[in-house]
């Protein structure tokens, strides 16, 4: 039964699957990277890796300030737990986060491939420091190290242990291979044969290693996080990690045989079920001896959050399914533009009108001082700050020059 | 389910200040390139928007370009963005742990309009010619509107911390929650608002437009130049005398409101009748030396009344006072700045409308090219007085900023590390607009 304190819990695991999903592949595809070697080969491998993921970077990423968000709204006290127990490991995140923004902006104004080079190393690095962080927080969380209080857990053991570590490494794993998957589909739509064969062959070797790794690391939590581990093995939470082990195998065998785009689905299927399996194992415990009702803020802002997340999310979706729609469909894509459409060639705005734009811009000026400065009540600042911002408009109707050609002086 | 929620004990921490002055170094990061995301893609749809309306290439190839910056600087104020984010929870739990069910609505929300920026810069940068017009066009309008409903978000939070309501406390824990007032039901949130976003605009336009200044200086002065100094100035130059009765409102304000702050702004000692107005001068023992005192003007300018009373800093103890002379001196930056800016705007204005040129004088431009930093520091000058102003409460009156910060150790370590990594981003953003600024101007069609 799923109470109203469990429904921001559960919006932040969507979150964070997402997150996982579409921002692990961006990190993967900064990994790649690294391996991709010198040479022609090498130079077009990164480049793709780059130019794939530049329209979506920034809205994957935004999935993480969506976890957060609702985190420290719906459940204060556990983040306030979990943010201050694991500083270092979330600082560390924080700034592979920063490096790996900037790279994406240095590299719009990079030109020689030695630069370039340069740009992507750094990236590359950031793109296997944050995931593992991030993933090590989680592992400090799963194996309980983080107990409820302002910095009451271990500064380093809480997330330097075996497993965080595994946690960590699986992170690693799966951002390459989702990136892997992504950017063989995307080679093989715009047609880079030679291009979708290197990243299949990387996917393979990827999905078997993260595959490894999460099976390897049951023992692990045998040994480590015995709770989570007993709670995993049975019940829903089994259910999801078989579907993860089903859906992990689909993937290689689909992107065996060249059925990229299929593929990306299952693998993002694979890593979902995974996290959904956590979730479930870990339930109803947020944190040692805190359970998700105790953790959750007042009646109201539940509701707020929850109707906020809804209505955000039926804005956002078909958003993101135009930006995700127009670039798997290419039309993003480098080598789509056309030439500008021909001029319309209409007139300019007329002289007289101008100068009546202008006297309306003195006219709202003069009422703003009235309004805003003079008078004391709310209702007239509302006035005057509405003729303020009708001044600024109306003078810039006025002025703006509609005519490059402004005189000369 | 109980109706208070779980929160967190205060912790001892030994680097307070280093944890203060890591916040205020991520904000003062942040915020520059925040303009930029409020004002910058209105400028580029205007230019255009002038493109399709003429057909003119120079404003193609000059929204192309404007448009390469802002999706630069914009992905630096994302990341720089995030980084406040994690700061909420590693610098300030208890902040964050006791109140977070009061003020976090206002951060979901704003996530959901960094979506929709993200998404639709996305689209309009890299749909350039690929998109039909008037898609393109229509692609950028949600950029936008996120910048304003953005800012809208976070200076709602901050007007929380500034004049906290829409909840209880009981032994530590809220009870009696209700976020929309909050956040939207705060009258403080108004005069922030506006004056963040008109700042959003000054420091844009002014910015943008000394670049074109400086290129002028040395020789560069074609019709693009032209068009690209006109544009953002014409905005800054309108919005900076706007910015002085925003101010002024402000003002008014925060003397209702958080009086203390307001004594600490004035250096007024002692609660008084007919306060005067002290211009410049230093604090110190109850009062400010080598200032030149105005008689009555600081009650006629807070209360519209000069025999009004004043509250001065003897209205609370030693302890809760903020350091008086930051606050004064960043408040005395902001107005100078800010009213040398407004007249440069009116200056520009006349020539404009007498003339019907832009100005000539070399002079001018020099004075432009100053104008944009001048700006920044404006900008960052009043979150001083906002921030700084406030303490020792991180929620007025509420909770105090010691009570707010995270008891673990290592703060020095951090601090330093990302002080680092900023002076790092910093060059490299340095580093790409020189690049972009040399791209010939006919090539800047490809990407
Ligand atoms: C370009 C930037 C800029 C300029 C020219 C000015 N300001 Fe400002 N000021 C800001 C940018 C700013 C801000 C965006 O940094 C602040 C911080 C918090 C806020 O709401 O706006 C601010 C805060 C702020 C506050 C404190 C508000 C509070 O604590 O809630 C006051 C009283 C003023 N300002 C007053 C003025 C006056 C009288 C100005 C003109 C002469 C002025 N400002 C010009
Ligand atoms: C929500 C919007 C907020 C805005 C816009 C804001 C803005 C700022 C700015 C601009 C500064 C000063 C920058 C400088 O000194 O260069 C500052 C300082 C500071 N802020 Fe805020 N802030 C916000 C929220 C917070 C939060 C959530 C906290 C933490 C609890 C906080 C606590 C502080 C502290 C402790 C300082 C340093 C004050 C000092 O140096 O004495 N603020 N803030
Ligand atoms: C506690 C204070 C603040 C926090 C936690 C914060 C958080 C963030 C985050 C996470 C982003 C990146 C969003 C993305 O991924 O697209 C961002 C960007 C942005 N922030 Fe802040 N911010 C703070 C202060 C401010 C202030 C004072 C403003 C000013 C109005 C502001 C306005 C914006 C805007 C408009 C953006 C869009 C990005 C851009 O255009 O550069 N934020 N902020």
């Amino acid at each position: 039964m799923m109470h109203l304190y469990d429904v921001p819990l559960a919006f932040a695991l969507v979150g964070l699957v997402l997150y996982t999903v579409l921002a692990g592949a961006d990190f993967g595809a900064g990994a790649w990277r690294l391996l991709a070697g010198r040479g022609g080969v090498g130079e077009r491998i990164r480049d793709h890796a780059h130019h794939s993921m530049g329209p979506v970077w920034e809205a994957n990423h935004v999935w993480l300030i969506f976890v957060l968000t609702v985190m420290w709204t719906a459940y204060p006290a556990a983040f306030g737990s979990i943010a201050s127990t694991l500083s270092v490991p979330l600082l560390l995140a924080a700034i592979g986060i920063i490096v790996r923004g900037a790279a994406y902006a240095l590299r719009t104004g990079a030109q020689t491939p030695r630069e370039l080079r340069a740009i992507d190393g750094v990236s590359a690095i950031s793109s296997i420091v944050t995931p593992f962080a991030l993933g090590a927080a989680v592992g400090g969380i799963a194996s309980r190290r983080v107990p409820v209080g302002n910095a009451t857990g271990q500064l380093f053991s809480s997330w330097l242990n075996p497993t965080s570590g595994l946690i960590g490494g699986l992170a690693i794993a799966t951002s390459a291979y989702l990136a892997a998957v992504y950017l063989a589909a995307d080679a093989e739509r715009i047609g880079e044969r030679e291009l979708a064969q290197a990243f299949r062959a990387r996917a393979l070797a990827a999905g078997i290693a993260a595959g490894a790794v999460a099976l390897g690391g049951l023992a692990v939590l045998h040994a480590d996080a015995h709770p989570l581990y007993r709670a995993l093995i049975r019940g829903s939470a089994l259910g999801a990690l078989i579907s993860s082990i089903v859906a992990g195998c689909l993937t290689l065998m689909l992107v065996w045989r060249r059925r990229f785009e299929a593929a990306r689905y299952t693998a993002a299927l694979a890593v979902a079920a995974i996290i959904a399996g956590w979730g479930l194992a870990q339930h109803p415990l947020l944190l040692p001896g805190l359970t998700v009702a105790q953790a959750a803020a007042p009646h109201d802002t539940l509701i707020a959050i929850v109707v906020v997340v809804i209505a955000g999310g039926a804005l956002l979706f078909p958003s993101l399914g135009l930006l995700f729609g127009l670039l798997l469909s290419g039309r993003l894509d480098r080598d789509r533009a056309q030439a500008p459409s021909g001029p319309t060639g209409r007139a300019l705005l007329a002289a007289s009108a101008a100068g009546l734009l202008g006297r309306g811009a003195a006219v709202a000026l003069v009422m703003g001082v009235g309004f805003l400065t003079i008078a004391e009540a709310p209702w007239a600042h509302i006035i005057g700050v509405v003729s303020l911002c009708a001044f600024i408009v109306l003078g810039f109707a006025a002025l703006a020059p509609t005519d490059a050609g402004l005189p000369e002086d | 389910m109980s109706t208070t929620a779980a929160a967190l004990a205060p912790a001892h921490q030994r680097y307070l200040l280093e944890a203060r002055q890591m916040q205020a170094l991520s904000f003062a990061v942040h915020i520059p390139l925040v303009c930029f995301g409020i004002a910058f893609p209105a400028m580029v749809l205007f230019v255009e928007w002038l493109y399709q309306r003429t057909g003119d290439e120079v404003y193609r190839t000059l929204a192309r370009r404007w448009s390469k910056v802002m999706l630069a600087l914009f992905a630096v104020g994302v990341i720089t963005g995030t980084i406040l984010s994690f700061e909420m929870g590693l610098l300030w739990p208890n902040f964050t742990g006791t109140f977070g069910g009061v003020f976090g609505l206002g951060f979901a929300i704003e996530g959901f309009s960094f979506f929709m920026e993200a998404i639709f810069i996305g689209i309009y940068v890299y749909g350039w010619d690929r998109l039909p017009g008037r898609l393109h066009f229509a692609s950028g309008i949600p950029v936008v509107l996120a910048g304003l409903s953005g800012s809208l978000m976070v200076i709602s939070v901050n007007a929380w911390m500034n004049h906290p309501s829409g909840f209880r406390l009981v032994g530590g824990h809220v009870a009696d929650v209700h976020p929309l007032a909050a956040l939207f039901g705060n009258a403080y949130l108004w005069h922030e608002l506006v004056h963040m976003y008109l700042a959003g605009y000054i420091v844009t336009g002014f910015l943008v437009a000394g670049v074109y200044a400086a290129g002028r200086l040395r020789g560069r002065w074609g019709r693009y130049e032209r068009a690209a100094l006109a544009i953002p100035l014409t905005v800054a130059a309108l919005a900076a005398p706007a910015q002085v009765l925003v101010g002024d409102w402000a003002a008014r304000d925060v003397a209702h409101s958080q009086p203390v702050k307001l004594a600490a702004i004035e250096g007024l000692a002692r609660t008084t009748r007919g306060a005067s107005e002290h211009v410049l001068g230093w604090y110190t023992d109850g009062r400010v030396r080598y200032g030149i005192a105005i008689p009555k003007l600081l009650s006629l300018l807070a209360f519209h009344d000069p025999n009004a009373t004043v509250q001065g800093l003897d209205t609370v103890s030693a302890s809760q006072r903020p350091p008086v002379n930051v606050v004064r001196i960043a408040f005395q930056l902001m107005v100078a700045i800010g009213t040398l800016l407004a007249l440069f705007g009116v200056l520009y204005l006349v020539v404009r409308v007498r003339r019907k040129r832009l100005p000539e004088s070399v002079w001018f431009y020099r004075a432009l090219v100053a104008a944009g930093p001048l700006s920044v520091v404006a900008l960052i000058a009043g979150w001083v007085v906002t921030e700084v102003g406030r303490q020792p409460w991180v929620v007025y009156r509420v909770m105090l900023t010691s009570q707010a910060v995270t008891g673990a150790g290592g703060i020095p370590v951090g601090y330093a590390t990302l002080a680092l990594v900023y002076i790092g981003v910093a060059a490299a953003v340095a580093w790409v607009l020189r690049r972009l600024a040399r791209v010939p101007l006919h090539a800047a069609g490809g990407d």
